[in-house]
């Protein structure tokens, strides 16, 4: 296997979608309103008189947050304020499944714009006449999907940490944040859910004629993200450690079936069958 | 040295239909050989399956002495293709595009600028280098997508409808760059299309297909002999026909066929020794004659006599 092909079909890609706003722009977008927006609305406005009002900062019982948590949470609280409890709780444990959302998101759109587009615009035909093996082809794809998605869901996660950490720090007087939890969410489990995004967008990809299409059918795993935050919000789950090593094998291991299909269906005669 | 492309007895199938039957041909090194049929022939099949892109159902194919198939990546980093449409990538730059297609057939980091500066400006394409392909006009993109083919010097050529989609100014200058690079620079060239005239310049032997069949195979010379045995000649009066000129040669011996039309009779003859002696009866019962044109039978005359036989024979 030439890595030189490989890195210059991903590089390829990656400029390709770098030209695309319609693919890069959600890559911006999400990542500020979930990981830069709603932090500072959370930690920044209950500062400011006029957000004190009573209807505003009592709609959400603390004692009925505190009936779905696990013990683990609830010690890690014990002895803080209501104050500091809220924010948390909703930084620190409810809104971790949602950071899933983002590699899942990217991977689809690069994977859709990667494999889908390149039929969709007639190129194709021309990459499958290079001298690149279907395997070098596929690798090159899969990277130019996974590098990004990989990428700004870590930097997003720095960056989440340094705003909760410094914006939180005159409410919580201490640096707290990252929990344990959120290692294996962000290391094991965030490169499975990204890695799940693009084997799916692959196998879509191979039906479908268009990028949107593709990546329309590869969103709806988002549906398996809002499963695990439903579930950690009504405390039917608590991703803590060997509960996100378990569910991020689970995920390796759906992900390595659907590899598998994708690499049988990434054939030369078969892809240009389809053309 | 042996021959570049050898096909022998082809037959490529898809579920329901026989898109290639028993197809057999040979390429020489340094030929421009064409593939002519009509659209749905099987011309880009065939295309298809000597790169090692699709598998063959029966027959054997070797490109360089290998199979496609088993041996692929060799093979295609030795040929360059042009396919029906430029297939660029129009988001990223001429440059880029170049630059993406040489690193992937092979070519050294540190010799690949300046191939890129060499083939730009073969193309007449260096004022243009760092713009996005989307902006290039037809014709452009269509030279754009013959360098990046030539990029890598490869062997052996193919060209897949490279005329098709042009208009007749790009169409001009795309041929006249094939026909530099083929007849002048020695590049083996497997050239597909239904473009007669643009076969007739460029090809030196074709072979002619339908329905993925074999119709013919051979030069111009050769094809037009076999289906128009003899020779034809034009001779041109300055008054009309009379049925004295027509019965004084046509008993001479090796007049095969004549057919008058207005003041221009059409002769068709054993060989040309056979012309002299008919101007001869001619100038002896006072006929004037203006021209004399023996009459070269054009590819398109054979095309379609392959074809309507084929129908005839359906």
């Amino acid at each position: 296997m030439k890595t030189r092909s490989v890195w210059t079909i991903a590089r390829k890609d990656l400029m390709e979608v770098q030209q695309n706003s319609m693919a890069w722009k959600p890559a911006i977008i999400v990542p500020f309103v979930f990981f830069v927006l709603i932090p500072v609305v959370i930690l920044v406005l209950p500062g400011i008189p006029f957000f004190q009002k009573p209807t505003f900062s009592s709609n959400v019982s603390i004692e009925q947050i505190r009936s779905v948590l696990p013990a683990e949470i609830l010690s890690l609280i014990a002895g803080k304020t209501d104050a500091q409890i809220f924010p948390f709780i909703f930084l620190g444990y409810l809104f971790a499944p949602m950071f899933l959302i983002m590699p899942l998101m990217l991977s689809s759109i690069v994977a859709a714009e990667s494999f889908a587009g390149e039929r969709e615009r007639k190129t194709l035909e021309g990459l499958l006449y290079s001298p690149a093996s279907d395997m070098e082809l596929f690798l090159g794809k899969v990277l130019a999907a996974l590098i990004p998605a990989l990428l700004v869901s870590w930097s997003s996660f720095v960056v989440y940490t340094v705003i909760i950490n410094t914006l939180g720090y005159p409410l919580m007087g201490e640096v707290w944040f990252p929990l344990n939890s959120w290692w294996p969410l962000i290391f094991w489990i965030t490169p499975a859910i990204a890695v799940l995004g693009i084997s799916v967008t692959v196998l879509v990809s191979s039906r479908v004629n268009t990028f949107m299409e593709a990546y329309q059918s590869g969103a709806g795993l988002v549906v398996l993200v809002l499963g695990l935050v439903v579930g950690q919000a009504t405390g039917i789950i608590y991703l803590n450690v060997p509960v996100g090593m378990l569910v991020g094998l689970v995920f390796w291991l759906i992900d390595a079936v659907l590899i598998w299909f994708c690499l049988k269906s990434f054939k030369r005669s078969q892809l240009i069958g389809k053309l | 040295m042996n021959n570049i492309i050898e096909v022998n007895g082809l037959v490529k199938e898809f579920a329901s239909k026989r898109a290639i039957n028993d197809l057999s041909f040979t390429v020489n090194p340094g030929e421009v050989f064409g593939l002519l049929g009509p659209n749905g022939a099987g011309k880009t099949t065939t295309i298809r399956v000597l790169n090692g892109l699709l598998p063959v159902t029966s027959g054997e194919v070797r490109i360089f002495g290998e199979n496609p198939i088993t041996t692929g990546e060799m093979v295609r980093s030795r040929v360059g293709v042009l396919t029906e449409t430029p297939a660029l990538y129009e988001r990223l730059s001429a440059h880029e595009n170049l630059l993406f297609s040489g690193r992937l057939a092979g070519i050294l980091e540190t010799e690949l600028e300046q191939r890129i500066s060499e083939i730009m400006k073969f193309f007449d394409l260096e004022d243009r280098v760092k713009d996005k392909c989307a902006g290039f006009s037809k014709g452009m993109k269509q030279r754009m997508a013959l360098a990046r083919a030539l990029l890598h010097r490869p062997e052996l050529l193919y060209l897949d409808e490279p005329t098709s989609s042009l208009d007749p100014e790009s169409a001009q200058q795309v041929k006249d760059l094939i026909d530099k690079i083929s007849h002048e620079d020695g590049q083996t060239v497997f050239l597909c299309t239904h473009n007669l005239v643009e076969a007739q310049r460029l090809c030196d032997r074709v072979a002619v297909i339908n329905h993925g069949e074999l119709l013919a195979l051979g030069s111009m010379e050769e094809l037009a002999k076999s289906l128009f045995p003899g020779v034809w000649v034009e001779i041109e009066f300055l008054h009309q026909l009379t049925d004295n000129m027509v019965v004084s040669i046509k008993d001479l011996p090796g007049v095969q066929q004549l057919r008058p039309e207005g003041s221009v009779l059409h002769i068709q003859v054993a060989d040309n020794a056979v012309t002299s002696d008919i101007v001869l009866r001619l100038s002896s019962i006072n006929a004037r004659i203006m021209r004399v044109t023996p009459r070269e039978v054009t590819l398109e005359e054979v095309y379609f006599a392959l074809q309507n036989h084929q129908s005839g024979a359906l």
